[in-house]
């Protein structure tokens, strides 16, 4: 019994994956086929990698310095000559700004999931394996934390430790750390009860050789693919706060300032304003579709 | 099932507590004195020992807490430093707006999902599913602080016919069933409803379509009632999951809706949170952050009860 929420279709969908145990050898090779078939996880595939190399090798693609104002160009149109993407409230070029942005915005959505897949993958295991009263500390902690809409628990600890980067990741990592606990948790119970690991178990196996072997492998691959499904939501949130004045200070490129920045402009040039948004919504929904793509195609029971 | 909402309700208690201890360690993570607000930087020292008396920061912080607990407890949630009104003063006027808010969003996000869901549902691996599944997975990635800001561009900026901030004339900021105020929800509230629309529409398909697969669907066709009455059935069946997704969806909008309210200048909690935080005023935002939260853990209960009250399975959990 919790005051969490009981477990919605994606974590559901995660715990069901683990429920059949053993894989045949040619796992990898089927998962591999499947997704080539899935043009539009390809497709996303090819999207995410196209963000992701822009915003890397930004030096090398963008046209313009990003952090030159030009009082002249300010807010300059949609097309105008030089600016291919119009220029910002400083005159700053909009298409350079954009690629550069997507260092911080990916990093700042990224690196939350990554963390948070560590320690709540390591916090439910250890819950799940245990058991007792080990499962019952961990897991009551994490309900508090359920206690709170994800969006608050952001802003409210963002807001607590001051605005910039590295507590904005802190804010968002905490805030991933209890759902990737609780589906990690819920997979770690199920496995542990499969009858191999009991044979395991009875043929003299130690503990960590039954995580290590045993239960890791059957636990790593659907919690993967649940931390996968939340890093849109995290890209969101991490420009949210951004765009609240709690992430990325100005003047650096990113995608939630930019747009807090141009907000004042939208009755001078509109559209300029709304672009920052679009590839925060294009690389969210590319991500979401991958993740759900990644989900049907490593679904064993199919 | 008595014995499980017993259960459920005492269970609220340890959450509070652990609740109340999140909220207040919180606020003494944050850099800097809780008086540095309030107190000029060039205030003689032994004027700032005598504040940090009078507001007991001089205690050990677990005396703090229990202080600060059982003021709570009788609803006292201190004074705003910036604003100089009782915090319970502030939120008076605030929640209201945000409820409105975000029922209105609810409400929409709920009506849609549930439509675009079960259409999807029924119609399964046809164009109509494919177009309703489009909606929702771009609903549950667009960032809605965008949307909010495109939609004020489109119908405020471009076409001029709605409002673009504010909750109603000359910066009202309590809320009156009179048709300016309802135009001033309209945007706010679209923005709002497409999370939730797209979360309930893939909840709803799911279900929907997990129910169709079950015998007792078969056996009602076999039985030789009508399509109407089959569906009869379906919707008695999908209704606990979705309700419980809607329960929560109203607790993530009650404190998920900052972002919006930032957008269209909405005077609700978010923006009381806003300030707060930027004009460091710990006791408003201690406030705000507590009563916020404990909305959610009241309706996580509710959501529990009525879901216990209409699948008797759920208590058996």
């Amino acid at each position: 019994m919790t005051t969490a929420p009981a477990l919605d279709s994606k974590q559901q969908a995660a715990v069901d994956a683990a429920q059949v145990a053993v894989q045949s050898r040619g796992y990898w090779t089927t998962v591999g086929g499947r997704i080539r078939d899935d043009k539009v996880t390809m497709v996303c595939g090819l999207v995410v990698l196209l963000i992701v190399f822009s915003a890397v090798f930004a030096d090398l693609i963008a046209l313009a310095d990003p952090y030159k104002a030009s009082m002249l160009k300010r807010l300059a149109e949609i097309g105008a000559p030089g600016y291919p993407l119009g220029a910002d409230e400083m005159g700053r070029d909009m298409m350079t700004r954009l690629l550069y942005g997507g260092r911080l915005s990916l990093f700042m959505g990224i690196s939350p999931i990554v963390i948070a897949f560590v320690i709540g993958g390591t916090l439910g295991l250890v819950a799940g394996f245990l058991g007792g009263r080990v499962n019952m500390a961990i897991m009551r902690v994490m309900d508090v934390f359920y206690a709170f809409p994800s969006v608050l628990l952001a802003v409210a600890i963002s807001g607590a430790l001051g605005a910039g980067i590295g507590n904005a990741i802190v804010s968002l990592t905490l805030v991933f750390i209890p759902p990737i606990t609780r589906v990690t948790e819920s997979v770690t119970t199920q496995v542990r009860s499969l009858d191999y690991v009991e044979a395991a178990r009875a043929s003299g196996a130690r503990s960590l050789t039954i995580i290590r072997v045993h239960i890791l492998s059957n636990v790593l691959g659907p919690v993967f693919i649940y931390a996968t499904s939340l890093i849109s939501v995290s890209i969101i949130l991490a420009s949210g706060l951004s765009f609240l004045g709690l992430g990325t200070e100005p003047p650096e490129p990113e995608w939630g300032l930019m747009l807090n920045t141009l907000r004042q402009s939208i009755y001078v040039n509109p559209w300029v304003a709304a672009l920052p948004g679009v590839m925060i919504f294009f690389t969210s929904l590319s991500f979401n579709l991958l993740s759900d793509g990644l989900r049907s195609a490593m679904d064993v029971r199919l | 099932m008595l014995n499980y909402i017993i259960r459920r309700v005492l269970y609220v208690i340890p959450i509070g507590l652990g609740v109340t201890v999140l909220v207040f360690a919180l606020v003494h993570m944050s850099p800097g004195d809780p008086l540095s607000a309030v107190v000029p930087p060039d205030a003689p020292e032994e004027m700032v020992q005598d504040l940090r008396k009078a507001y007991g920061f001089d205690k050990p912080l677990p005396v703090q807490y229990v202080t600060w607990l059982g003021r709570v407890l009788v609803g006292d949630l201190g004074v705003s430093v910036a604003r100089g009104r009782e915090v319970v003063e502030e939120l008076r006027i605030a929640v209201p707006n945000t409820f409105i808010l975000a029922a209105g969003g609810t409400l929409l996000g709920f009506t849609l999902g549930a439509i675009l869901g079960g259409i999807a549902g029924f119609f399964q691996g046809r164009w109509i599913d494919k177009l309703a599944t489009s909606i929702a997975i771009t609903g549950v990635s667009v960032p809605h602080y965008w949307l909010g800001l495109v939609l004020v561009i489109v119908f405020s900026v471009e076409m001029n016919v709605l409002p673009s901030i504010g909750m109603g004339p000359g910066g009202s900021t309590a809320w009156e069933w009179d048709a300016e105020h309802m135009r001033h929800l309209v945007l706010p509230v679209i923005t709002l409803a497409v999370i939730p629309m797209g979360l309930i529409t893939r909840t709803v398909r799911a279900t929907v379509a997990e129910i169709l697969n079950q015998e007792f669907v078969q056996a009602l066709h076999a039985k030789g009632l009508f399509q109407r009455q089959v569906l009869l059935h379906i919707v008695r069946n999908a209704a606990p999951t979705t309700l419980a997704v809607m329960g929560l969806q109203l607790g993530y909008l009650l404190g998920g809706s900052i972002l919006v309210e930032t957008v269209f200048q909405w005077p609700g909690t978010g923006s009381l949170l806003n300030s707060a935080i930027f004009e460091r005023d710990l006791p408003l935002l201690q406030g705000t952050i507590l009563v916020l939260a404990m909305f959610f853990v009241l309706l996580n209960l509710l959501v529990d009860i009525l879901q216990s009250a209409i699948d008797p399975r759920m208590s058996r959990r």
